[in-house]
């Protein structure tokens, strides 16, 4: 039982920071309708910056630093690349984000090399108790901060006037261009937000009891894929919900994989995949996603 | 009526010319050219298909290297003999070739309830699925697949002539080997499934395809059988990437699981993108561009700036330039030609003086 409940409640802390990522693509296809594939590469800038500066500047300055500057690189590769592209399929611009990951992911990794980075959190191996259950500090600080910033977006998002703009521009962009909405800002906007969140989230992905940054951590960012998609991929609630179904999926998959013999091995890395697939058979729009009805 | 006259000539020269290059091709060139043509060969015979899907009918897949996979193993599976570790069925290879093909199709079709239901987006993140699912079955599956470190493949026979090294075989002062063997038979599967593909796409399944890509709910009143086009195209392009994994497979005389992951899944992408998507030549085009990309800046980096050779440090490494040209190339296509390289290549055509217009250039590639 209380291997269950530390399973529980670790699956629910990484559930939370896949919800940060997922927030990012549901974000981003709100805004300009396109599928990021870029966005492990954003998450690797994010951690990468703060493992890097860290030593000099001091912990709190470079998440900041970090945060930054993954919210730079992801405006700017809205600015030069999606906003100029004139492709009228929206296959083809998530396309272009892959080709925009390769380059930045080669790069990123060539840096990286064969290094484990630390990331200098003031947390280190931490362990908290409740009775018998023990889970890492990291977790917990996971799962708080993470709660903190999706609450702190779903109000902006809810009642300032970016998010009115926000939401206008995802229900139909030419009338709320009418209206007077600047959709290349909200579009820009949305992307810096998405980074930002990647690079928070690329801290927890990466402090204790990861030993740390490598060149393989945006790979784990991929499971916020089926994250976003169960949730529904222009529902900010289904980022959340799809999130933290898929971290305590991962999580007891890969708890209780040495009991499933030789079946369990790797059992964690596709569940969450089997988990989205089972879903969209019965919601092929995610749980909360708009349906698309055409009228003939 | 001169200017057609000359067009046919030219295309006739062109045609000429490619046939001799690949007849002639094993008699001059090394082994290192003969693997990294196989490779693109291979790679054009798979990116046919993931055009015909994804190109022309508009389904987004990234799970074209779990088909690929799905072709190779059961090659090797229906092939080989069994022994302690592993099993294995011990057809005749050729049979064995031909069952690759089916499994990867039966494949595609068991997938058609999910790819029914799912459009764009969602489509290809539950293709992306296909990836990881291939990953875990042949790390998992060792008595089929070897687990990690694969499985020899045994040479393909057909008729009685063997596709290896052995038994000894001359032609014209040459020793022709597996790779040089191979070499024909896989120009002769390019042309037949370059063949295929065009006719299906050049006929009534083509046009009701674009149909779909363009406008699902008008195809469908104007009586296209929807549901039924996309389950079928999904299998025949499955089948295509039974075809090329069962190709990679005899080129690579072993299968590993790590190839068939992530990066060629979005490879594959690439090369349709990039040769110009719903064309069979596109494809063609963008395969041996992406495949033969990375082997040349490997072989020439000791003569290209900023490139730096293998194991020193400094600059980047051939395979890292490769990648990020390759990057920039997939970027700079989306943005400035919209209709990929064989699109360019139409127009510059178009632009020349007495310029020579291809009757089969459709209309709506045009700028």
């Amino acid at each position: 039982m209380t291997h269950f409940a530390e399973l529980l409640l670790t699956g629910i802390s990484m559930g939370s920071v896949y919800a940060l990522i997922a927030l990012g693509f549901v974000i981003i296809f709100k805004a300009s309708e396109v599928v990021n594939f870029a966005h492990a590469s954003l998450l690797l800038i994010g951690g990468f910056l703060i493992a890097e500066l860290h030593g000099r500047i001091g912990f709190w300055p470079a998440l900041l630093a970090g945060a930054a500057g993954a919210a730079l690189a992801a405006a700017f590769v809205e600015f030069a690349i999606i906003r100029r592209s004139r492709a009228a399929n929206h296959s083809v611009l998530a396309i272009v984000t892959i080709g925009v990951d390769i380059i930045l992911a080669t790069e990123l990794t060539r840096r990286i090399g064969t290094q484990v980075m630390a990331m200098g959190d003031p947390w280190g191996d931490a362990v908290v108790h409740f009775g018998e259950v023990s889970i890492p500090e990291t977790r917990l600080v996971a799962l708080i901060v993470a709660g903190c910033l999706i609450g702190t977006f779903l109000l902006a998002f809810k009642y300032t006037g970016w998010g009115v703009a926000m939401r206008a521009s995802a229900e139909d962009q030419e009338a709320a261009a009418l209206m007077g909405v600047r959709l290349g800002r909200i579009s820009l906007s949305a992307w810096a937000v998405a980074g930002a969140l990647a690079a928070v989230a690329a801290l927890f992905l990466t402090v204790f009891p990861t030993p740390g940054l490598d060149r393989t951590t945006g790979m784990i960012a991929l499971k916020a894929f089926p994250a976003a998609i169960l949730g529904g991929l222009d529902s900010t609630t289904g980022a959340l919900v799809g999130g933290l179904i898929i971290g305590v999926t991962e999580a007891l998959m890969s708890g209780y994989q040495g009991e499933m013999g030789s079946l369990g091995r790797g059992l964690g890395d596709v569940a969450p995949f089997l988990v989205m697939i089972i879903v969209l058979l019965i919601r092929p729009a995610g749980l909360f996603g708009t349906r698309e009805l055409t009228r003939v | 009526m001169s200017d057609s006259r000359n067009a046919r000539l030219f295309r006739l020269a062109l045609w000429a010319a490619a046939g001799a290059a690949a007849v002639l091709i094993p008699f001059y060139l090394d082994g290192f050219w003969l693997m990294a043509g196989l490779f693109a060969m291979s790679a054009a015979v798979g990116a046919i298909g993931l055009n015909l899907l994804t190109g022309a009918t508009g389904q987004l897949s990234m799970g074209h290297a779990f088909f690929l996979a799905v072709g190779a193993y059961t090659y090797v599976y229906l092939s080989s003999e069994s022994d302690d570790h592993l099993a294995g069925l011990g057809l005749p290879t050729g049979v064995a070739a031909i069952g690759a093909i089916l499994a990867a199709g039966l494949a595609g079709g068991l997938f058609s309830p999910i790819s029914a239901r799912l459009k764009g987006a969602y489509l290809g993140i539950a293709t992306f699925a296909l990836i990881f699912l291939g990953q875990y079955l042949m790390h998992g599956a060792e008595a089929v697949t070897g687990g990690y470190n694969g499985r020899a493949v045994p040479p393909l026979t057909l008729f009685g002539f063997s596709f290896a090294d052995t038994p000894e075989l001359i032609v014209l002062g040459i020793p022709f080997g597996a790779l040089e063997r191979l070499w024909y038979l896989a120009v002769l599967v390019l042309i037949a499934a370059a063949w295929f593909a065009k006719g299906v796409l050049t006929g009534r399944p083509g046009l009701a395809m674009n149909t779909i890509r363009d406008h699902e709910t008008a195809a469908g009143v104007m009586g296209v059988p929807v549901s039924r086009y996309r389950a079928g195209v999904f299998v025949l392009s499955s089948m295509y990437a039974g075809l090329a994994g069962v190709l990679l497979a005899l080129v690579f005389q072993r299968t590993v699981p790590d190839y068939f992951g992530i990066v060629l899944a979005l490879d594959y992408l690439a090369m349709i993108v990039i040769g110009g998507l719903g064309s069979v030549g596109g494809a063609v085009l963008g395969a041996f561009l992406v495949t033969l990309l990375p082997q040349l800046l490997t072989r020439y980096s000791d003569s290209l700036p900023l490139v730096a050779q293998p194991g020193t440090s400094g600059g980047f490494s051939p395979a890292e330039a490769a990648r990020i040209l390759y990057g920039s190339v997939v970027v700079a296509v989306v943005l400035f030609l919209p209709a990929g390289l064989l699109g360019l290549a139409q127009r510059v055509r178009q632009r020349l003086p007495g310029g020579l217009p291809h009757p089969s250039t459709p209309s709506r590639s045009a700028p």
